[in-house]
């Protein structure tokens, strides 16, 4: 078996991309991709420490975690597409203001 | 034998989200975030965990994904920022701090330093779909019903989102028209 501290890494690692993304890239879409590869960070280190303590309930958690995503992608992604009708724009720099 | 899995899954997964990270094209971006998360549910499988290896498969590679492309080709936003950065001192910065975050993150993970995973007659029957849906249904069937609601809720907010878009629309032209 492989040490679960080699997964914690990789996750800390693909956690930090994510951050890097969300606060470097401007295009909304990709900063949403962002988030979901933080997400699946925080999955894979919830999995690796169920293996570990032999505990399924890690397992169910990272279900939850999965459902909530989708539910949180449908609405993100409605939420870019009612924006860029009314702004034209997906650059999260131009959607600095909060008037309509 | 596992550790060689491991060490090329793992490359694969931190190329993919390093190749998201840096190319221009969103299109481009989705699909190298799809080879990332068919990475992770390797690892999944490699952590004895089949039904998630499943979900992942399912629900993020599939479902949300197509989401995106998706959203992406509608909206024709592959390439939005061609124009400068307009706070061009955030980059550095974001840089500098997330390897902050990352050395944090290592010294943490480093500090409880869990070994090898225990092996035995637990471990061989470890991860069964059918025990994880036995939990959903007793243990945490509570949590399970309200992601049922949180599903709905979603559901109806998209809709939601989209009609008044929609009605705003047609008031008003948006500007540039």
């Amino acid at each position: 078996m492989v040490p679960t501290s080699y997964y914690i890494l990789l996750s800390a690692a693909l956690f930090t991309i994510g951050v890097l993304g969300v606060l470097i890239r401007r295009n909304a879409i990709v900063v949403f991709m962002a988030v979901e590869l933080m997400l699946n960070a925080a999955n894979l280190a919830l999995v690796a420490y169920a293996r570990e303590r032999l505990s399924i309930d890690g397992q169910v958690l990272v279900f939850f975690v999965i459902t909530v995503a989708a539910a949180e992608v449908a609405v993100g992604l409605a939420l870019l597409v009612a924006i860029f009708r009314t702004k034209r724009t997906t650059d999260v720099d131009e959607v600095s203001t909060l008037r309509g | 034998m596992d550790l060689i899995l491991f060490l090329i899954t793992a490359a694969v997964a931190l190329i993919g989200a390093i190749a998201m990270l840096v190319s221009r094209n969103a299109v481009h971006s989705a699909l190298f975030l799809l080879l990332n998360f068919a990475a992770i549910a390797v690892l999944f499988l490699l952590l004895q965990s089949p039904f998630l290896f499943a979900i992942q498969l399912t629900v993020y590679a599939g479902a949300i994904m197509v989401l995106f492309l998706f959203v992406v080709m509608l909206l024709g936003a592959e390439q939005v920022e061609d124009t400068p950065d307009r706070i061009a001192w955030q980059r550095p910065l974001a840089v500098a701090l997330g390897v902050g975050l990352l050395g944090v993150a290592v010294l943490a993970a480093l500090r409880y330093a869990p070994g090898i995973p225990p092996g035995g007659a637990a471990a061989a029957t470890f991860g069964d779909p059918a025990e994880l849906g036995r939990l959903l249904f007793t243990r945490y069937l509570l949590p399970f019903q309200v992601t049922g609601i949180i599903l709905l809720i979603a559901v109806v907010g998209v809709v939601v989102l989209n009609q008044y878009g929609r009605s705003k629309a047609a008031l008003k032209p948006p500007p540039g028209d």
